[in-house]
C-alpha cells in the first residue's frame, strides 16, 4: 500500500522504470525523489602523498587509485573495509581537509556542481558534516557543550544551547555533561557527543567515519538508528566502518575497499543465504571472518602502499586466481546489480 | 595460577564509585569474557588488574599474593588502540623488544614481517600495530593477558587472524586471558565463560 502511494505522488516516467528492481524494499517518499541522481559522485579519483625519500629527492606514495562511489539523498552507503584501505582519506578528500603534501586527481561531483577545494571550504560545516573517527578529534581545553555549538552569533546561543541540549537528551547525555571536559567521558558518551554534532548542522550529506567502535550493543543499535532517521530525512549518508554486521542493519548499499580502492559495490540482499550472491572473493572472506560465521581468517596482509603490483590488488591472497589476474588491474564491471573488480566473475 | 580481585571499589570523585565491590577471578589457561555498557568501568577495572591504578579499594593478588610493583608484571594489558601504546619516537623493533627479546616463532606465527622493524609505528596499520603490541605482551613470564577490546578498530579478517594467533599462543604457554569485548558474539566464540560487569558491580 505505501509502495502505491510513493508512485502517486511521484508522477514521473524516470522513477517508474526503477521502480521494478525495488519491489521488496520499503522506501519513502523522499527517497524516491531523488533517486536518479546522485548528491555526490566521485570519479576515478586518485591521491597521493609527495614524501622525501632522501635528501631532496621526493616520492609520491599511491594511497587511492581509481576509486569511484555515489551518495544518493535518502539513502546509506556503507563503506567497509580493513584499516589502511583508505576509508579515511576518501571522507578528508571530499571534505577538502588532507595535509598539504597530497595530490587528489579525479573528479568529485555535488548536486550536479564540480566539488572544488574553494567549494568544499564553502559547504563543508554546512551543507557536508563529518562524524569523526577518532575521540582524539574534541578539544581537550574546551568543555563540551561548546565544541558541538561551535561559533555562532551572540543572538543564537541561547537558541542554539537549547537545540543542543534537546539532541543530548535524546542520546541520553545527562545535564552535566554539557560542562564536562572531554577526558571525563567514557568513549561510548564520547562517540554520542561526535554523532550529536553532526545532528546539530543541518546537513545533507554526512560522512561518517567509524562512529561505532566501543559502543555497546544498546547505543550502536540506538547510534544506527540516528543515521536512519537523518537518511529518512533526505540525507545522504556515507557510513565508514570495518563491523560489516552494523553496516548491514542500516544500509542499502555496500562498497567494499581494499588498498586504495573499490573491490565491490554490493546490495544489502547480496550478504543473505551465507553471502552466496557475492562477487568478489574478499568480500566473501570478510563474510567468513564474522565470529558469528566461519571465524575464519585468509593468510597474508593488505599490501602496503609502497608496494609495486601490476596485477589485481588482491592477487597474493585470492583463491581464485589465475595467470590473467598477475597482468593488469581488472576493470570495474557490474553484475548482478553491483559492480565489481575481478576477472573472475561474470 | 589464579589471579583474583576482591572487594574492588574505584572512583575518580569521592561520592561517584564507578566500581563498588567488584570480584572477579581468572584461572591459568582461562579465557574469560568481560561485557559491560558503556561507562560501566570495564577499562578501569582491566587497568586496576593490570597494576596501572593505585587509588583503589580492595585486593588484587595472584595465588593470595600481592603483585610486586618492580620488576616485571604478570598480568599484560593490551589496549584498543596500539597507536597510543607505543613510543612514536622509537623504531618498530625498538617498541617489539621494550620488554623481552621476542622469539622468532612468536613473530612468525603473528606474520610480523622484518621488513617491518626499522618503521616507525605510524607507517604501519592499526592492525600491524596491534600484533607488536600483543607480541611483546606475551613473554614467558606473562601469566595473564587482559585483552581490552583488542580487534574493535580492525578488520573481521584480521580479527580472525589475530584471535586465532592469541589463542594458539596462550593455550601453548597456559596464559589466562580476560577478553573485553562489545561483541557478544566475539566473546561467545572465544571464551569458555562470560562475565556480564552489571552482575558483578553493585554500583
Amino acid at each position: 500500500m505505501g509502495y502505491m502511494e510513493n508512485m502517486g505522488n511521484m508522477g514521473n516516467m524516470e522513477n517508474m522504470e526503477n521502480m521494478g528492481n525495488m519491489e521488496n524494499k520499503t522506501k519513502t517518499t523522499a527517497k524516491e525523489k531523488k533517486k536518479t541522481e546522485a548528491l555526490l559522485k566521485v570519479e576515478n579519483i586518485s591521491l597521493s602523498f609527495i614524501q622525501y625519500a632522501s635528501g631532496l629527492r621526493q616520492t609520491e606514495l599511491k594511497v587511492i587509485s581509481n576509486l569511484s562511489i555515489e551518495a544518493h539523498s535518502g539513502e546509506i552507503l556503507a563503506v567497509v573495509g580493513s584499516s589502511g584501505s583508505g576509508k579515511s582519506l576518501l571522507a578528508h578528500a571530499i571534505l577538502g581537509i588532507l595535509p598539504s603534501n597530497a595530490k587528489l586527481d579525479g573528479k568529485m561531483e555535488y548536486n550536479g556542481q564540480q566539488l572544488t577545494p574553494e567549494k568544499k571550504e564553502e559547504i563543508r560545516g554546512k551543507e557536508i558534516a563529518l562524524v569523526p573517527q577518532s575521540t582524539n578529534y574534541l578539544d581537550p581545553l574546551m568543555r563540551i557543550s561548546n565544541q558541538v555549538i561551535g561559533c555562532v552569533e551572540e543572538k543564537n546561543e541561547g537558541l542554539m544551547k537549547k537545540v543542543q541540549r534537546d539532541i543530548f537528551q535524546k542520546y541520553d547525555l545527562k545535564p552535566d555533561v554539557d560542562r564536562m571536559f572531554p577526558h571525563e567521558l567514557s568513549g561510548g558518551m564520547t562517540r554520542r557527543v561526535l554523532v550529536s554534532t553532526a545532528v546539530m548542522s543541518s546537513a545533507k550529506l554526512i560522512i561518517a567515519d567509524e562512529p561505532t567502535p566501543g559502543l555497546d550493543e544498546k547505543t550502536l543499535n540506538e547510534t544506527l538508528s540516528y543515521f536512519k532517521d537523518m537518511a529518512n530525512r533526505g540525507c545522504a549518508v556515507i557510513l565508514i566502518t570495518h563491523d560489516i554486521e552494523a553496516a548491514l542493519k542500516i544500509s542499502d548499499k555496500i562498497a567494499v575497499f581494499y588498498a586504495g580502492t573499490v573491490l565491490e559495490v554490493a546490495n544489502v540482499e547480496d550478504f543473505k543465504n551465507n553471502g552466496e550472491n557475492l562477487r568478489h572473493p574478499y568480500t566473501r572472506a570478510l563474510w567468513n571472518a564474522l565470529p558469528q560465521n566461519k571465524f575464519q581468517a585468509i593468510k597474508g596482509h593488505q599490501p602496503m602502499q609502497d608496494e609495486v603490483i601490476d596485477g589485481c590488488i588482491f592477487y597474493e591472497r585470492c583463491s581464485k586466481k589465475n595467470e590473467l589476474c598477475s597482468k593488469g588491474i581488472p576493470q570495474l564491471k557490474s553484475v548482478n546489480g553491483g559492480v565489481v573488480r575481478c576477472n573472475n566473475v561474470s | 595460577m589464579c589471579l583474583k580481585c576482591e572487594n574492588i571499589s574505584f572512583g575518580y570523585k569521592k561520592n561517584n564509585l564507578i566500581l563498588n565491590n567488584v570480584n572477579l577471578s581468572l584461572g591459568s589457561g582461562e579465557v574469560l569474557g568481560l561485557i559491560g555498557d558503556s561507562g560501566s568501568g570495564k577499562s578501569t577495572l582491566c587497568k586496576i588488574l593490570a597494576g596501572y591504578e593505585n587509588n583503589y579499594q580492595g585486593n588484587v593478588s595472584i595465588d593470595g599474593k600481592a603483585i610486586p610493583s618492580k620488576g616485571y608484571n604478570p598480568v599484560q594489558l593490551v589496549f584498543q588502540h596500539p597507536e597510543k601504546a607505543v613510543n612514536p619516537k622509537w623504531k618498530m623493533k625498538d617498541i617489539l623488544n621494550e620488554g623481552h627479546i621476542v622469539p622468532q616463532d612468536i613473530l612468525d606465527s603473528f606474520g610480523i614481517k622484518k621488513s617491518w622493524f626499522n618503521r616507525w609505528p605510524n607507517e604501519l596499520s592499526g592492525g600491524e600495530l596491534q600484533r607488536f603490541a600483543l607480541a611483546r605482551a606475551l613473554s614467558p613470564e606473562t601469566k595473564f593477558l587482559i585483552a581490552d577490546e583488542i580487534t574493535t578498530m580492525v578488520d573481521a579478517i584480521t580479527q580472525a587472524q589475530i584471535w586465532n594467533i592469541v589463542l594458539d599462543i596462550v593455550k601453548e604457554l597456559n596464559i589466562g586471558v580476560l577478553v573485553v569485548s562489545h561483541e557478544k558474539k566475539l566473546i561467545s566464540k572465544l571464551c569458555h565463560d562470560v562475565v556480564y560487569l552489571d552482575d558483578i558491580n553493585t554500583v
